[in-house]
């Protein structure tokens, strides 16, 4: 099935731009007329995802992420969030529930299980030394009003 | 700038706007220099004014939940939303963490 809708921003990973990546995935969804319930499952994983980015991928260090959304016509909404940063040495590790390499930054180890309860989908590619992709999923609910329904 | 009230061992702060990792860090020291006071036996947050959390919100939560439980002292959350309850529902913070209603 085509995408409907894309987008594509790269952003320096820098905590300010946390808030900037929910407002700008929020924008992306509202053509969908999502319920307020999906906006913010949607919202609320691509913070985290960022946060990660940020906080584990560069670890404070300077970098770009890159957040990629498209929709298709089904209501399909998929959100990649990708760095260049350290990657991660043990995938499943890292996405058990209170698992945090982070220690001293009162990071609770929650993010993965946070994504995986909003989202349908969460896939983590990553290479050590070459960065991670959080592949997000969700199927919305297409409505009436949705641009989904016009495309 | 903290919204807070202090009545005797109490601290009550309202938190208001996103708490996400960003937001975390500015409001950790701030937080960290009320708690100094050591007559301070409990911390009341008031969701109630929050638009949005997530887990960077449970990490400041727990750790000052530390901070208080070093000196017998206890942490409460008073208005949480749904969608922020859910969030502390799978950490098992109300494990911790007094949920007032």
């Amino acid at each position: 099935m085509q995408n409907i809708n894309e987008m594509r921003l790269d952003f320096p990973a820098i905590p300010e731009n946390e808030g900037f990546a929910r407002m700008v995935i929020s924008a992306f969804l509202v053509p969908l007329n999502p319920t307020i319930e999906e906006m913010a499952d949607v919202k609320t994983a691509v913070s985290e995802a960022v946060t990660n980015a940020i906080v584990h991928g560069y670890a404070h260090a300077q970098g770009t992420v890159r957040l990629h959304a498209s929709c298709r016509e089904d209501g399909l909404v998929i959100v990649d969030i990708s760095d260049k940063g350290c990657g991660i040495a043990d995938i499943d590790r890292a996405r058990q529930p209170f698992y945090t390499t982070a220690e001293g930054e009162e990071r609770s180890g929650m993010g993965f299980t946070v994504m995986e309860s909003f989202m349908d989908r969460v896939e983590v590619q990553s290479a050590v030394g070459h960065g991670t992709t959080v592949r997000l999923a969700k199927q919305l609910n297409v409505r009436e009003d949705s641009f989904a329904r016009r495309a | 700038m903290l919204d807070y009230e202090r009545t005797r061992q109490t601290l009550t702060v309202r938190l208001s706007e996103d708490l996400d990792h960003s937001a975390a860090s500015r409001l950790r020291p701030e937080l960290d220099a009320l708690l100094k006071d050591p007559s301070i036996r409990r911390l009341v947050l008031d969701l109630k004014q929050l638009r949005f959390m997530d887990s960077s919100g449970i990490g400041l939560i727990i750790g000052r939940y530390k901070l208080l439980e070093r000196r017998g002292g206890s942490v409460a959350v008073i208005n949480a939303d749904a969608r922020v309850d859910r969030i502390f529902e799978m950490s098992g913070l109300y494990q911790i963490v007094d949920r007032m209603a």
